[in-house]
């Protein structure tokens, strides 16, 4: 399953090149490789335009869906997938897309994203995971890895990390995947995956943000942030053989779980038919 | 006779909200259990399955209105309820929804406040909230009846005006009107006007999602209809593009405001009693307009010129109405369960020559006839 490189004509068949740009990212910024691998995964797939949703909530990530030629609800700080749900529930005939911040999605929206995981209802989440609050101007998030600098922790974060991964898994997702701006191809695969899968899906994407994150933290510009990403990432196969101490400092990449598990929409139609059937006799 | 005799039901006003809501063609419902407004919730969830509506109990009251802001935007007649504490939650979307100009049903059956409050005793003390509870520029419509049966026809004029004017719409009940018990018929389909969501019928490179149109009212196309539109809390241009041109940015703005203000005098509706020769009146809304009402009869039974206004519409506040109102009213007892939030409002609209007289009551109960009544016999001194 390989996506093809889309020439620009094609590329910009997804995109609204008139109205919404010049985009608001930083020059660098990985929003812009996940949002090519969507459009990507998107194409692969061969959905019709009009019956695709994208919603998001507030940040640099959540600028996205001006820039793509679907259905776009921008939305309020953390309440993306609150209003998703709605949209899905409405019309589950529609395929509905998050994108989501580490800011957006775990702390003020922490509550919507484990329901949302609980009900595994069919919406395809897609997390930049860039570990700052890039918009507000860098101050430290559930993701900040403890000892690193933000504006709010200017002494170094003392605070333990949410892993979203095995918040999502333990929450009751049916599709978990982790990916990252390096690994581009495999991230195309999981959007597609993701898409596909019925159910909740997941796919927590590491990106980076230098211009806060990587100044503060001595990381590097984006290209440096970038390669560290190679070095960091074990595929899941790997990590199985891997010891602790060796993961040190690494973390995990790919579909990290998958199961088949009955979807929200689903189980209400068929208590839909269920009493209407009853109604019947 | 025997007909409408045999479809007269015992409803509290929570259910005859929700057997308006359906009448009116609500398709979706998202909701979290709040006292006292839970058996709205209830009954949706116990018929929109029935008719192939959707249900759906949300995680917190911040998601209930998201979700059914993203319902309407995917096409459905939405609805929510809740109570004081879930209303002051809901209060950054409901701005969305201002701002997104998507149409949608708020109920709040009040509760003593602030913060927990009084979860089972009345109150009107979000009057005000419902007018300025969210952030920034706007203009509400908030509907308050004070029957079972103004519950039921109120909800679906709610609706009406919700898909019509494209905005949310503020419905407040009372913990007493929701738990009460009246005898109602409900209508016949037909029999109340239901209207339908304006959709745009032109080619999709033409539609734009917040035009201004010379109604001001445009048009709306749901998701996956075809026309693949941006909706942004953002402060947006006609095709709902984040703007900072100043015109624009005015043009949005005046907008909002201006698409009710025009037509206040649709929105607006006013009851009154034995307003004609009366030089007392008392101006009262919600559950205490009964007490009102009764009232004002028994002061006239003692010959004392007094009648009754009651606003169905609280918000937009029906100013002209009630300065002709006032034109040989020497006296306005103003009665709330609060500790005077209307009586600002009647004291800017008030005639020089109109005393305003605040009647309050805030611990949880009921005004009685013999308050008021009181109150009146005080104003004749």
């Amino acid at each position: 399953m390989a996506t093809e490189t889309l020439n620009s004509e094609r590329i910009h068949h997804y995109l609204r090149p008139k109205k919404a740009f010049p985009n608001v990212w930083c020059a660098g910024c990985g929003n812009g490789i996940v949002m090519g691998a969507l459009i990507r995964a998107i194409d692969h797939l061969e959905l019709d335009k009009n019956k695709v949703v994208v919603v998001s909530g507030i940040g640099c990530s959540s600028r996205m869906p001006v820039y793509l030629d679907f259905n776009t609800l921008h939305t309020t700080h953390g309440r993306a997938l609150a209003f998703a749900t709605g949209v899905k529930v409405a019309k589950p005939e529609l395929t509905v897309i998050v994108i989501t911040g580490d800011g957006d999605a775990l702390a003020i929206g922490g509550n919507h994203f484990i329901h949302a995981c609980r009900r595994n209802i069919d919406i395809t989440t897609i997390l930049i995971d860039n570990k700052i609050y890039g918009m507000t101007g860098g101050q430290f998030a559930p993701t900040t890895p403890g000892g690193k600098m933000a504006t709010t922790a200017p002494y170094g974060n003392y605070e333990k990390q949410f892993d979203p991964v095995r918040l999502a898994i333990g929450s009751g997702a049916s599709y978990v995947a982790r990916g990252t701006v390096y690994h581009v191809h495999p991230l195309e695969r999981m959007i597609i995956g993701g898409i596909k899968k019925k159910g909740f899906a997941l796919i927590d994407t590491i990106s980076n943000c230098h211009t806060y994150y990587g100044r503060f933290n001595k990381e590097g510009d984006a290209v440096a942030m970038i390669n560290d990403m190679k070095k960091q990432a074990v595929s899941a196969k790997a990590a199985a053989t891997m010891s602790e101490e060796k993961l040190k400092g690494r973390f995990i990449t790919g579909v990290i779980h998958e199961t088949d598990e009955t979807e929200f929409c689903d189980e209400y139609q068929a208590l839909v038919d269920r009493i209407s059937g009853k109604e019947g006799r | 006779m025997n007909s409408v005799k045999s479809k007269a039901r015992l409803l509290q006003g929570n259910e005859a909200c929700m057997y308006g809501a359906l009448y009116a063609g609500v398709e979706f419902f998202g909701g979290y259990p709040i006292t006292p407004s839970t058996e709205i919730a209830e009954g949706m969830a116990r018929e929109l399955p029935k008719r192939g509506g959707k249900f759906i109990q949300m995680e917190d009251e911040i998601g209930s209105i998201a979700a059914i802001i993203g319902a309407s935007n995917a096409g459905c007649k939405s609805m929510t309820a809740t109570s004081g504490p879930g209303f002051s939650l809901m209060q950054e979307n409901i701005g969305y929804a201002y701002m997104t100009e998507t149409p949608c049903v708020i109920v709040n059956v009040q509760r003593g406040g602030p913060s927990t409050g009084l979860p089972t005793k009345i109150s009107q003390s979000d009057t005000m909230q419902a007018r300025w509870g969210t952030h920034g520029d706007y203009t509400s419509i908030t509907i308050a009846p004070s029957t079972v049966e103004g519950c039921f026809r109120e909800t679906v004029r709610a609706f009406n005006l919700a898909e019509r004017f494209r905005t949310p719409v503020i419905v407040l009940l009372d913990e007493v009107l929701g738990h009460m018990r009246e005898m109602m018929v409900i209508p016949e389909e037909g029999e109340i006007e239901v209207i339908k969501r304006h959709k745009p019928d032109v080619p999709s490179e033409w539609y734009r999602h917040f035009e201004i149109t010379p109604s001001l009212v445009s048009p709306m196309a749901s998701f996956g209809q075809g026309y693949r539109f941006n909706v942004s809390g953002l402060t947006h241009d006609q095709d709902g593009f984040p703007t900072a041109v100043p015109k624009e940015i005015k043009d949005k703005l005046n907008k909002l405001r201006r698409k009710i203000e025009r037509y206040a005098d649709e929105i607006t509706r006013i009851r009154t009693e034995k307003m004609d020769d009366a030089h007392i009146a008392v101006f009262s809304y919600g559950t205490v307009a009964r007490t009102a009402f009764q009232a004002v009869k028994m002061a006239r039974e003692r010959r004392i010129k007094v009648g009754a206004i009651q606003p169905l519409t609280i918000w937009p506040f029906p100013d002209d109405q009630l300065r002709d109102m006032f034109k040989n009213v020497r006296k306005v007892i103003v009665a709330e369960l609060n500790m005077g939030q209307l009586v600002h409002e009647i004291r800017r609209v008030a005639p020089r020559h109109t005393e305003v007289l605040p009647l309050q009551r805030y611990d949880g109960n009921v005004m009685t006839p013999m308050e008021i009544l009181d109150k009146i016999r005080e104003a004749v001194k």
